[in-house]
Order: C-alpha cells, then structure tokens, then sequence
C-alpha cells in the first residue's frame, strides 16, 4: 500500500505534465473540432456554432480534402518504399568490409538530416530550376530536354519526393547500420560453408535478422511521411495546380491562412486516424511476417 | 511561481508606463518596419514625452502574429496593416474608428486618392489612415514595342490585343508578349474590377462571379495564356524577373511600385531608356486598377491613443511620406505629396498618379482573401487548360457560396460586432 503510494509521487509530475501538455489539448482540439471556431467566434463567442460531426461530413465532400490525401498517398506509397530501398542500400554498401573511410561516408550520408529543411529546400529550387538548374543540366547530357520541375503538375510531386528521400534516408540508414552489425558473423560463415551466393546470404540471413528493425523503421517512415510539409510549404506553397497540397499542408492553410480552427481541428482527426489505421495494418503485416520467419 | 510570473509581468508593466514619458508600441513589417525607424527621431523631437517602440514583423508571420495578439489581448497601439486586411479586423472589433480625430486633425480627407481611402471606411467609418499605395499596372519595353510596329502603350482593351498580336507574330522562340504570373491574381482582379458588376452580391453574402463583367474580364485573361500571348509560369519559373524582362522574354509585365525601382538598379544602363510605365487598359479607354497598399490602424484596446494618433499624423505629412518614399520606393496615398518635384519628376511614377485616380477596392468582406485565392486558382486551371469558362465561373461561384457561408448566418443573426 505504501509502496504504491510512493510510486504515483514517482510518477506523478509526469503524469501531470502529460495530462497538460498532451491529453488536454487533444481534448481541446476534438472539442474544437466539432465547432466552426473562426474569426467571428475570436472576436465573440457567441458566433461559435457546434456543428458536431459537421466539419468532418464537410471535409469529406472537399475536392481539395480528397486531392490531399491523393497527393500524401502518393508521397507515402512512392517515397517510403524508395527511402526505405536507399536507407538499406547505403547501410549495406557502409557495412560492407570492402569500403573504406567508413565513418567519412558514414557521416556525409547523415548530413543531410541534420540541415535545415529550409536552408536546404532553397538549395534545391536552385538545383531543380528549369533554365539554370543543376538536374536539368545533366539530364540535358543524356539528351533529355529541361523538365519544368516546380511547375509542371506532374513532376512537382516527383521532384518533392526526390527531395525528401535525399533528406531522410541518413536516419534510417543508421538505424539498418547498427542493425546489420548486430548480425552475428557465424551466420555468415554457416550460410557460406552451405555454398550460399551472396544473394542467398541476403535474402535468407541478413533480410530475416533484420526484419523487426525494418519493421520499426517502416512504421516511423511512414508515420514521418504521412505528416508531409515543410518540403511543399518552402518549395511549392502547394503549388502548381495544388499538385503538392499534403493533408498537413491543407490543415496548415485552413487553420493558419484562414483561420477555421474548427475544421483544421478536423483534418488533424482525420490524419490522426488515417495514420493510426496504417500503423496498425503495418504492425499485423509485420506479427504475421514473423510468423512466417 | 505563478505569483512571482504575475509579479515580474506587472513590473514589466509598470516600467513602461514611467511618469512623463508615453510609449507608443507601434507594429510594422518587412522593409516598412526597418525604414520608419529612421523617420522617428524627428517624431520624438518634436513631440517630447512620447517614445515609439517599433516592433518588426515579417509579413509571412505578420497576420498569424496579429491574430494572436489580438486573442491573447496583446495588441500594439498601432500597427501598419495592409488594406485587405482592415475588414478582418474590423470584424474582430479590434481597431478604433478615426473620423472625429480626421475631422480634428490638419489633414484633408480629400487629400487622399479617392479609391485608396475607400478602402478604409468599411460600413460608413473610417478605420485606418492609408500610409502608402499599391496598385497594378502595366511595365513594358519601349524599344519591343515600337519595333512591333506599336508607337503608343495600348489604352484600351481592343488595342492591347492587336499589340499582343503584333508581338507574338515577331516573337523568337522562348519570349512572349505578356507575363502573367500564374501565382498572382492581382491582373485578373484588376481587370475584374474594371468591370461594373460588383464581384459580390446582396452585401457580401454571395459571389458575383457568373455575372456579364467578372466573365468578359476572366475570359479576356484567360485568353491571354489561350492565344499563346502569355506562357504558362509561375513566379518560381523565371529565376529572376528582371533579368528575364532586360533580355526581352517578355514585353508587357503587369506589376506594381516597387518594380520601378528594382528594374531601374538591375536593368542594365543601355537599357535605361528602353522601358517604360503605362496605366492599364479598360475595355475601351484607360481602366481601373485594384487600390491596394498598407495603412496605419489604431487599436481600439490602446491605452494611449492621443499620443498614437499624433504619430499616425506625422507619419501622414506629405514631407514625411516623400522621405519614406526616397528610402523604400513606396507611393505616397496624398495627392499633396506628388507635386514634389521628385515624385513629378520621375517618369516611371506618372502613370502610378494617372492610375490612382482610377483606383478602386475589392470587396471589404474579412473572407476577401481567402475568395481571391480561390480565384486564382480556378484561373490557373482554366488557363491551363481542361475547364471551360462556364464551368469556371459556376464553380468559382459555388465555393464563394460556401465561404460566405458564415457570414451570411451572422448578418441573419444581427449580431455582428460593430
């Protein structure tokens, strides 16, 4: 009984700061969510109308609500499989014993994710420019004529997703690297006494013993992903033809350009739900791959 | 520790109103907030027992800041605001009316361009004192131009378009006629304005947009981009603007104030000559533009106002405005201000004076913004093609419904705040 009461003091100032800082606002936002808070309501509170499940009934006949979710769709499905395949191949090629000045190309690779995301998106609108840009330079070589990648409607989200992969793959890279050298060598050494191929290795030692990082790295990729926004917020504004508006990008617009609180509430359920439900698919896809292992 | 913050802030409180000195905490943005800090010294010279506090904003964060100040009671006593905005916070009940302290004051209200100070009176009172003017109109190449065969800048609608023609059939490959900016909507607003239907009906409550004007205008825009006389770009597209428009990509540019003088630091020399300013074309003589630009708002919370509005005052005196003008390029909203010699003189401003006279204010609803960008939107859909004018204009009109959706309900409620 005593030793119960000492641990809620132990545990109680965090149970506190979470109960402020993170329950109360959630609370605060849901409730929100099922008014019209805007101006009007700033300047008095008697314009406020509960609108109940209104704005999420609203946000569903939204064109724009649907072309968000289209376009952050595409952002998760193209990019995570692709930040995922660079991360692994790097923190492969770094493993591996044959290359050198490891903790040189080790560091070169995470830099990226510890720049600015602004300092450096405004790099790479340099670089994707059409007429001066670096990319359209060397495509040129090849014979390719210049893409108009920030403008065109059909390779805004291309070039963002390019952008994004480059940022982000040094983050898991790491992860996968520590993972990989966790791998005991004997199994090497027992796959090659088998006659294993390099390949068999991979596919039949390094992919199982790495699975449950993959997993854990796949679930938080995706998560990142989903949240999508500074990248179209600095390089695009949303643009061209709301080509790269992502769900955050939208909640960002209607909460903080226009000031409908009440329905950037909304979208922020919505997207909470939407990650919540691919998370768990993720977790039961990754319980019955185990199974299998 | 709730006490002792109480404490600190009261203290924080009671420092700054010391005995004889009042100070005025005064909001402005971007280059605005820096220059005007150079024009204060004078202010507190002459005015003893006042001091000016100037907070910079930058624009991008300024309206966000705003609102915030305002929900958290924090508001400046005054602040520069642009003219869109001024409805918004009219709405909010945050700005004190100014038509007695007009009225009192040394300054004529006929002074001031006509459609400027419209764009401050909302419901019939005066909310803020223009501070300086923005309007659209047209940048071009002389020397393109002439050697198109075009001696004269069109006026008119029909003659704009035979010059587009003229110089679309003498383009190289690569340059156009016109640039029209597809992540601007101030030329399509402009010319939308010309127009004699109003872009909104019944007192704001529902959009306009299917209307003979809004139609005539959005489809002479349109097809602008349609006969290839502009192309299709963004702002981000040209890497640079100026140098594009010295190496002749395109003639026409419609643009604002402080284009002149960014084109006169960045155009070459040779080139001094070589462009030019023209007010913008109406449908069959020179037309109206959109009567934008910034001005100085009190708040209604200010504690000092007397004092507030003694700086709006000396910020409004045409020999202040000029000095504001030589450090940043901005126009000066009194007609007195622009018979100085070097506002006069300058051949670039003539046709911003001729084009103020036709000036005239969007809608002064707060949900303004919001419906504009709309419009440019469904314009640049339009105007890359796939979606008919027809379409355009009824969609246009059916998202405005539903902006205006709550708007509509307050003035069935009555209860808007005055």
């Amino acid at each position: 009984m005593k030793r119960q009461h000492v641990a809620w003091c132990f545990v109680g100032p965090a149970l506190v700061v979470i109960a402020v800082f993170f329950a109360l606002p959630v609370l605060a936002a849901f409730a929100m969510s099922l008014t019209d808070f805007d101006i009007y309501a700033l300047a008095d509170l008697r314009n406020l109308r509960v609108v109940g499940i209104g704005n999420y009934v609203e946000l569903l006949q939204r064109p724009l609500f649907w072309q968000a979710l289209g376009n952050t769709l595409y952002f998760v499905a193209l990019g995570v499989p692709l930040s995922l395949g660079v991360s692994l191949g790097a923190a492969l090629l770094l493993n591996s014993r044959l290359t050198r000045f490891q903790s040189f190309f080790r560091t070169a690779l995470f830099a990226p994710v510890v720049t600015t995301v602004v300092a450096v998106a405004v790099i790479w609108r340099y670089l994707l420019a059409t007429r001066s840009g670096f990319i359209n330079y060397v495509l040129g070589l090849f014979g390719i004529s210049p893409i108009d990648w920030l403008g065109n409607p059909h390779f805004a989200m291309p070039a963002i997703i390019l952008f994004a992969v480059w940022k982000n793959f040094g983050y898991n890279m790491v992860i996968l690297l520590a993972g990989l050298q966790n791998i005991p060598r004997d199994l090497y050494e027992a796959a090659r006494i088998d006659g294993a191929s390099s390949f068999a290795q991979f596919r039949f030692v390094t992919l199982p013993m790495l699975a449950p990082i993959v997993t854990i790295v796949g679930i938080l990729t995706v998560a990142g992903y989903f949240q999508l926004f500074a990248e179209p917020y600095v390089m695009t504004q949303g643009g061209p033809l709301q080509s790269t508006v992502s769900v955050l990008y939208f909640m960002y617009e209607e909460g903080f350009k226009w000031w409908n609180l009440g329905n950037a509430s909304a979208v922020a359920f919505m997207l909470f739900l939407l990650i919540f439900a691919v998370t768990l698919l993720q977790m039961r896809g990754a319980g019955r791959g185990s199974a299998w292992q | 520790m709730l006490l002792a913050v109480a404490a600190a802030l009261l203290c924080v409180g009671c420092s700054r109103g010391a005995p004889d000195v009042t100070v005025v905490r005064f909001w402005a943005m971007g280059r605005e907030g820096e220059v005007v800090q150079t024009l204060l010294p004078e202010f507190e010279r002459t005015h003893p027992g006042i001091r000016v506090d100037v907070q910079q904003l930058p624009w991008t964060a300024a309206h966000e800041k705003l609102l915030t100040a305002f929900a958290g009671d924090a508001t400046p006593d005054i602040c520069q605001l642009g003219n869109t905005w001024i409805p918004e916070f009219v709405a909010l009940g945050a700005l004190e009316p100014l038509d007695a302290r007009l009225a009192q004051s040394s300054i004529d209200r006929r002074d001031f361009f006509a459609g400027i100070l419209d764009t401050n009176v909302i419901d019939g009172r005066l909310q803020g004192v223009p501070w300086y003017v923005d309007t659209r109109l047209l940048f071009y190449r002389r020397d393109l131009l002439n050697a198109a065969g075009i001696a004269e800048p069109p006026s008119s609608w029909s003659d704009w378009t035979r010059a587009l023609a003229a110089l679309k059939a003498r383009a190289k490959p690569g340059s156009y006629a016109i640039l029209l900016p597809l992540n601007e909507v101030e030329p399509l607003l402009a010319l939308a304005l010309q127009q004699d239907d109003p872009l909104l009906r019944d007192d704001g409550r529902h959009g306009n947009f299917q209307s003979v004007g809004f139609r005539r205008a959005f489809d002479f825009y349109v097809g602008m981009f349609r006969d290839g006389y502009a192309p299709l770009y963004t702002a981000s597209d040209l890497a640079n603007v100026w140098n594009e428009f010295g190496r002749g990509t395109f003639t026409f540019y419609i643009s604002g104030p402080w284009n002149i003088g960014e084109f006169k630091r960045r155009l070459p020399p040779a080139l001094e000559g070589a462009w030019a300013t023209a007010p913008l074309p109406g449908r069959t003589g020179p037309g109206a533009s959109i009567a934008g630009g910034a001005s100085l708002v009190l708040f209604r919370k200010s504690p000092v106002k007397d004092a507030a509005w003694q700086l709006i005052e000396y910020l409004a005196r045409p020999d202040v405005a000029l000095r504001f003008h030589a450090a940043t390029g901005d126009l000066p909203p009194r007609r007195s201000a622009w018979n100085d010699t070097a506002l006069a003189d300058d051949v670039h401003a003539r046709a911003f004076r001729e084009q103020l006279e036709r000036v005239k204010a969007a809608p002064k609803v707060p949900e303004w913004e919001r419906i504009s960008d709309e419009m440019r939107l469904v314009a640049e859909r339009v105007a890359r093609g796939g979606v008919s004018v027809d379409d355009a204009v009824r969609e246009l009109d059916s998202r405005t419904d539903r902006i205006l959706e709550k708007r509509r309900w307050m003035l069935a409620q009555q209860r808007r705040t005055p």
